[in-house]
């Protein structure tokens, strides 16, 4: 069974999560903690708010949801989830991008069970879930709900064309059972996505190529979930969640800096950075 | 004797498959009708799929498909089936080991009157450099019928180059292939050569003309590029003395340079490659075989340079 905690307890996980990434990347020494850390409640709220199907005991359960990291450069965020559920232990966090470790620098499926496909070469993921979709569809035996297909994209990452062959092809083949977050920092390598090549009127395109669009705050785990049970409850055409994010949310220093897309904190940030996550900690306890 | 092309055995194929329980599906991108899927897509509209002109989408609806059981072949004409999605086939099927089957069209020079742009002939090299990759060129209809098979029933990603071109038959009913495979369809001692796909009947006929000026060539289809035959190959290179390759590829990257790796470790042998050097250009397929020195009289006068040299 998947797990179900209530919005407050997911607050807190999400606040776990933040300080694995912070800690694995630190250790790395290298890594993107920012847009992992712009995802980390989108994840959050798919493994503990209850609306991904999964088996927390077994990772590669036959009859799970899946759920494809498009913007596999998240890893760290992934693998915080993981290890949540005991899919990666303790003793592994300090392990990332080193040799012999589960945790690649991009999620290999061949080392880490839980990783549906390799990731990390941007553009590939929602093409990939929709095939999936596709196929679960086709699968569901008449009137059951389908195996559902989760799909994490960062927004400059929509800047590869691929994306939209498969943004045509979802709605196309009448995909329900494809959810898409769209991870929406704004910010890029080189800078500001909306300067260094626009994505536009996101939401209108989306609509445009006959998706589902619910646009929403994508650190709100209520407002996730909601927008979660409403993409599972459409059954016309596949749903984009599109998320208004910070990048390296949750850490002052890192929060809307394009700086810290693909480096490690040093010794002295890496406190600052933990020091930041513990005080929300205080903060989220006392809003109980 | 009937000429066939090798794509003709490809959608004709995966009905059978498909009638025999194999759970394979195609994905096609706008050339169903060329790549013959279209087969498929008859008599089982439930295992087809066109994602139009999109050929990332393709590879990447293929890999998905495979993520739930299926065994997806992905359709296309070589240069755009390959090229256009070399990093979906790099990064999605070939790391995560996907059991998904690349299988275009249209390869080589002798897709003829369409031009350089429709002419791939750097596919081989692109393919056989992917880990977890193998690849298959088959030299007539029935060794493609025989190569689709081993796909299918062959764990984790393939690759199947096929042509437009009609070519004689090579093979009767009875073959099967494997993985490696090589066959030394013509025996003899002054020189070996060793062919793929369209060049295998080429080849042969190069074989003939040579015997009329007493050159006795031993002929080999190399039908797995990768793996390669080895002991195959490093037998017949050890009798002959002599190794000369022969497809309708970049000669950079192709079939001929795998066996140069493999002799140049194993067995060094004097070599010669008969191949593309540079893009190809419009003209039908056999005056282009000429032109190239790609049709069995260009091969024998390269192989008899090579042997009185």
């Amino acid at each position: 069974m998947s797990i179900t905690k209530t919005t407050h307890e997911t607050r807190l996980i999400a606040n776990s999560m933040r300080h694995d990434i912070i800690t694995m990347v630190s250790k790395a020494k290298s890594g993107h903690p920012g847009g992992s850390l712009s995802c980390t409640d989108i994840l959050a709220t798919l493994f503990f708010t209850g609306v991904m199907n999964y088996d927390e005991n077994d990772p590669s359960s036959p009859e799970r949801d899946f759920l494809i990291l498009s913007k596999g450069h998240a890893a760290p965020a992934l693998y915080a989830a993981f290890h949540q559920l005991g899919w990666v232990r303790d003793d592994e966090l300090g392990t990332l991008r080193q040799l012999g470790t589960r945790l690649q620098g991009h999620p290999d499926r061949n080392a880490l069970p839980g990783v549906e496909v390799c990731s990390g070469s941007l553009g590939q993921g929602l093409s990939i879930a929709a095939g999936a979709a596709l196929g679960f569809l086709a699968d569901a035996p008449e009137g059951a709900h389908p195996r559902h297909v989760f799909c994490v994209c960062g927004d400059g990452e929509l800047q590869e064309g691929s994306n939209w062959e498969a943004l045509m092809f979802a709605p196309n083949h009448g995909l329900s059972n494809l959810t898409m977050f769209l991870d929406l920092n704004n910010l890029q390598i080189d800078g500001d996505v909306r300067k260094v090549n626009s994505l536009g009127d996101v939401d209108a395109k989306l609509a445009a190529f006959g998706w589902h669009v619910i646009h929403t705050d994508g650190h709100d785990i209520e407002r996730l979930h909601a927008a979660v049970e409403d993409a599972l409850g459409f059954s016309v055409a596949p749903t984009a969640i599109v998320c208004d994010t910070v990048k390296g949310k949750g850490v002052s220093f890192m929060e809307n800096e394009a700086g810290w897309h693909g480096k490690a904190p040093n010794e002295e940030e890496t406190a600052l950075a933990l020091a930041d996550l513990d005080a929300e900690r205080v903060q989220i306890e006392k809003e109980a | 004797m009937a000429k066939r092309a090798t794509r003709e055995a490809f959608g004709e194929t995966l009905v059978e498959l498909a009638n025999e329980g194999v759970n394979v599906c195609a994905v096609d991108a706008d050339l169903a009708g060329s790549t013959t899927t279209n087969k498929l897509q008859k008599a089982y509209p439930d295992r087809f799929v066109d994602v139009g002109i999109a050929e990332q989408d393709m590879i990447g609806v293929a890999s998905g498909l495979a993520l739930t059981g299926r065994i997806p072949f992905t359709a296309s004409f070589a240069v755009f089936g390959v090229g256009r999605c070399y990093d979906q086939i790099r990064n999605t099927v070939c790391d995560s080991n996907l059991n998904v089957k690349v299988c275009p069209t249209h390869a080589g020079i002798t897709v003829g009157e369409d031009g350089a742009t429709h002419e791939m002939l750097e596919d081989i090299g692109m393919m056989r450099a992917l880990p977890n990759m193998r690849v298959l060129v088959p030299a007539d209809y029935r060794a493609a019928k025989a190569a689709i098979r081993i796909a299918a029933t062959t764990p984790g990603p393939v690759y199947v180059r096929m042509g437009r071109h009609k070519v004689p038959e090579v093979y009767d009913e009875s073959f099967v292939g494997g993985l490696p495979y090589a066959g030394v369809l013509r025996e003899g001692s002054d020189a070996t050569i060793l062919a793929c796909g369209v060049e295998v009947a080429q080849s042969l006929a190069a074989a003939d003309i040579l015997a009329k000026s007493g050159i006795s060539a031993e002929v080999i289809d190399v039908f797995s590029v990768k793996p390669l035959a080895e002991d195959v190959i490093l037998s017949s290179a050890e009798k002959t003395g002599r190794v000369v390759t022969v497809e309708e590829h970049m000669v950079s990257t192709g079939m001929g340079s795998a066996v140069a790796s493999l002799l140049a470790e194993k067995h060094p042998t004097p070599m010669r490659f008969v191949g593309m050097r540079s893009f190809g250009t419009s003209a039908p397929g056999d005056v282009l075989l000429e032109h190239f020195g790609l049709d069995g009289a260009g091969i024998a006068r390269q192989v008899e340079e090579f042997v009185r040299a």
